[in-house]
């Protein structure tokens, strides 16, 4: 394989990697502050990508759109935080588990119901359509170099937002101990309104980035929280700089094993079935990788000893 | 002098910049209890916990009937006849008071893969967890929910499931714990007949529990052993008169 | 009799009915759709050790339940194409005998649920529900990218298999045969809560550190459970596809894991009758519900929603008031 090809997959893997790391931060902030394990994060997703496309259909901005997605998000997460996560917190991961499949049920299926089961299309702007050569002479699209862009700006904000922000103050001291935060005046169940929504701000936004270079449709949220769950697992759940490892390290093994493994089973037996067997393996490579990570280090790279 | 039955060894263990165990030794023979006590912070937990292999202490050892067993995970020690009862009961609160006491027998038997007998009906494991409920005082409740139970009732259910194990050595994390003036007087009165069975390392706080009761006594202070000796000798000691009681008091 | 055990005898009674009421009222797609529920039951039933009695909150029991499946797709489509299953370094043949499928499906998803419950028992909590979620999506990807089975379409054989002395064509005949095997797996599930095992188990779930003072291991009681759990859901499988003479991705996805964890829901968890009425309920309100709105799964949500929010304990849990055993 020329490195060309490879760096283009490296790109291509780092790219796939930020924006499961969009989800896995939110995710992993949501169970950090409030111990809460929610499965309805895929649907924020969903629900990001298809205002981002209705509003686009309508005004032809993407800026626009992405906006509607943030909000729409955002505002979604906030209302479900209202009427039914926060009578979660004090119950057990069971109970979570199964009110936010539910909000699942509920959510994609009246998607379905608003905007039929026919995929839509968000185009991508204009401006970053094209490619652009970059040193080495590989030809790139500049719309993934973008997503990787905001995927970084993502992170930095994070960062600045845990470490320099009133904000970022209270969700460490709620992480640790719940009762000082009350104790300090801080109003806490606005406190949780406000983090769910920034999560579900994050996913919607990833959703409405990457809608525009797949497809727009009810389901599309799940295996990339399911993955997101796989970056919790390698990371350690609570911690945005697992997150962060946790997700390039994800997307980097799904996009090489993809193209790497098939290459491989060439070695060994013709170009046909090797790329069938090699991509059936592929499927499987960051599980495998996942598995690893638990054997060696059951809490994941970053989480909390016990 | 006969081996001690258990025995820590410079046990020490960190948690940052805190020294909860600090080169901690003690032992317990035979026929004895043997009583640590110290104030709040002390470490007792901490020492109760590394004892029992809940947790892995950072250098020493811990000695049971002669074997280092300081690597060995909580049920293996268990099942050499270590037997603990804990500080907040731990006890399956959905089931009854037997169903507690015959899980204990069942670690006791060591046999726990069987499917298809009826556990209240096998008659080893009852007969061992109904002599432990009857030796604590709970027979008549044999049916009833632990969730049911009073706080002093499920406190005489922990040393009934330690005393299904028929163990080489009891470790009690304050037994005594919200019992009352009635409730501690009468367990006071059962441990005191318990030792000769096996030796009871004592973590209490109830001081006249501790002084009718134990033959030597370990006053822990910051993660240090600062005295061990008979109860005369402790309440002599001016060490721990300075750091102990008058800290307490 | 406690009022559990009536609320038992009505769903057990029910179950032995509907064939009979199937040919009075002249309905026999009534057949299909309790032999469905019975199934679902089933799966219910194995997912329930794990999760009621061993407190393993599994997202990943499509698994066993698509291994069982694809047992019985795998052995059936070799058998009914007269070609192998492997040649080296001995010929196994396929089979259209549903006993030895079963003992097939039985075997693989065990084994499966043994390396998964190695794996994701070393964590606990809600590690172990996004592990198992994991694993499940990582079978279903499997299944989709691997071409020698069909893939994404699936496997399907042309003709029920058989059981000796049975007619399974007749759908009456392979109700019965679900339902004993679901009341067989029902008696070995009563018998095993309270075994001595069950008692440890049980106690695993609520105080696993008492477990561990008394010198039994919580983990490898769960193990052990998991394994029966894994067993019993891919039995399920198996049956299934038979049933729809069909198997395909679709059984190993993470919404099959989800349906078969709100059958246990619904119906009553760590309640040996819950995953009947839950199944029940499931597949009433699909064929209800189903036929007055395309969206019905929004109204399935709701009661979901309602039942973990408001009504603890399930179906059996309010109409059979609260948990008694021993």
């Amino acid at each position: 394989m020329s490195p060309i090809l490879l760096v283009e997959q490296v790109l291509n893997g780092l790219q796939s990697g930020v924006m499961l790391f969009l989800m896995a931060a939110g995710l992993t902030l949501i169970f950090g502050v409030m111990g809460l394990i929610n499965l309805a994060h895929g649907s924020l997703y969903m629900i990001g990508a298809f205002a981002a496309a209705a509003v686009a259909g309508a005004t032809g901005s993407f800026a626009l759109a992405l906006v509607a997605a943030l909000a729409a998000a955002a505002a979604a997460g906030a209302l479900i935080e209202l009427l039914v996560i926060r009578r979660l917190y004090a119950r057990d991961h069971l109970d979570q588990v199964l009110a936010t499949f539910a909000l699942i049920l509920i959510l994609s299926e009246g998607t379905r119901w608003l905007f039929g089961s026919f995929p839509l299309y968000l185009n991508m702007p204009d401006a970053l359509s094209g490619t652009v050569t970059l040193p080495g002479g590989i030809v790139y699209p500049v719309y993934r170099l973008a997503l990787i862009a905001v995927g970084i700006a993502v992170a930095l904000g994070l960062w600045w937002l845990n470490t320099r922000t009133r904000l970022g103050i209270q969700i460490r001291a709620g992480e640790n101990d719940r009762q000082m935060i009350a104790a300090l005046g801080v109003d806490i169940s606005r406190l949780y309104t406000l983090v769910f929504a920034i999560g579900a701000a994050l996913a919607g936004l990833a959703g409405a980035l990457v809608g525009a270079i797949q497809s727009v449709q009810v389901g599309m949220g799940e295996p990339v929280l399911i993955l997101a769950f796989v970056v919790i697992v390698i990371g350690g759940i609570g911690s945005i700089k697992g997150a962060l490892i946790g997700a390039l390290l994800v997307g980097l093994t799904d996009t090489l094993g993809g193209v790497l493994l098939p290459e491989l089973f060439k070695l060994f037996t013709d170009p046909a079935s090797a790329a069938a067997t090699g991509s059936a393996f592929a499927s499987m490579a960051i599980y495998v990788l996942m598995a690893s990570v638990l054997i060696w280090r059951p809490t994941g790279l970053f989480g909390a000893r016990p | 002098m006969a081996d001690p039955i258990l025995a820590t060894h410079g046990l020490s263990k960190a948690f940052g910049a805190l020294q909860a165990s600090d080169a901690i030794s003690l032992d317990l023979r035979a026929g004895e209890i043997h009583a640590v006590i110290g104030p709040n912070g002390a470490g007792k937990s901490t020492l109760i916990a590394q004892i029992c292999g809940a947790l892995a202490p950072d250098a020493g050892l811990v000695e049971f009937l002669g074997r280092d067993v300081t690597r060995e995970s909580t049920q293996a020690r268990a099942a050499r006849g270590l037997a603990r009862t804990f500080q907040t009961s731990a006890l399956a609160m959905e089931d009854t008071v037997l169903q507690n006491a015959l899980l204990g027998a069942l670690g006791a038997s060591g046999r726990p893969w069987r499917f298809f007998s009826r556990a209240t009906q096998d008659a080893a494991l009852r007969d061992r967890a109904e002599a432990a409920l009857e030796a604590v005082g709970l027979a008549d409740l044999s049916e009833l929910r632990t969730a049911e139970l009073s706080h002093g009732q499920r406190r005489q259910l922990e040393v009934a499931v330690a005393l299904t194990l028929e163990p080489k050595a009891f470790v009690m994390d304050e037994p005594m714990a919200g019992l009352g003036q009635e409730g501690s007087k009468r367990l006071t009165g059962f441990l005191d007949g318990l030792r000769v069975q096996a030796p009871i390392l004592l973590v209490e706080h109830d001081m006249d529990a501790v002084f009718a009761l134990a033959d030597r006594i370990s006053v822990l202070v910051y993660g240090k052993v600062i005295a061990t000796g008979s109860v005369a000798e402790i309440r002599r000691d001016p060490l721990v008169r300075d750091a102990y009681l008058g800290d307490d008091a | 009799m406690s009022r559990e055990r009536l609320l038992n005898g009505a769903l057990l009674l029910a179950l032995i009915l509907i064939p009979a009421w199937a040919l009075y009222a002249d309905e026999p797609f009534t057949i299909t759709l309790a032999t469905r529920a019975v199934i679902f039951a089933l799966a219910a039933v194995g997912l329930n050790i794990a999760l009621g009695l061993g407190g393993l909150v599994s997202l990943g029991h499509a698994v066993f339940f698509g291994i069982g499946g694809y047992a019985m797709g795998i052995l059936a489509s070799h058998a009914q194409s007269y070609t192998p299953l492997i040649e080296w370094p001995f010929v196994i043949e396929g089979t259209k005998s549903m006993p030895v499928i079963w003992l097939v499906a039985i075997v693989a998803s065990s084994g499966a649920a043994l390396l998964i419950g190695l794996l994701s028992l070393r964590t606990s909590g809600v590690y172990f529900i996004m592990i198992t979620l994991a694993f499940g999506q990582m079978m279903y990807f499997f299944a989709i990218s691997w071409p020698a089975y069909g893939g994404e379409d699936g496997l399907s054989i042309y003709v029920r298999n058989g059981f000796p002395g049975l007619n399974t064509l007749d759908p009456i005949q392979f109700y019965g045969l679900c339902l004993a095997l679901l009341c067989l797996v029902l008696a070995v599930n009563a018998r095993l809560m309270r075994s001595p095992f069950g008692l440890a188990l049980d106690a695993a779930r609520q105080v696993p550190e008492r477990v561990r003072a008394v010198g039994l291991d919580p983990r490898r009681l769960q193990l052990v459970a998991l394994v029966i759990s894994g067993a019993i859901t891919g039995l399920a499988g198996a049956l299934f596809a038979d049933l729809n003479r069909f198997v395909s991705p679709t059984m190993l996805s993470w919404q099959m894991s989800g349906e078969i964890m709100v059958f246990v829901i619904i119906g009553g968890v760590a309640r040996l009758f819950g995953p009947v009425a839950g199944a029940g309920i499931y597949v009433l309100l699909e064929h209800l519900l189903g036929g007055v709105s395309e969206y019905w799964q929004i109204f399935l949500g709701l009661v979901l929603l309602i039942v973990v929010l408001f009504g603890k304990g399930g179906v059996v849990g309010m109409i059979g008031g609260r948990r008694r055993d021993g």
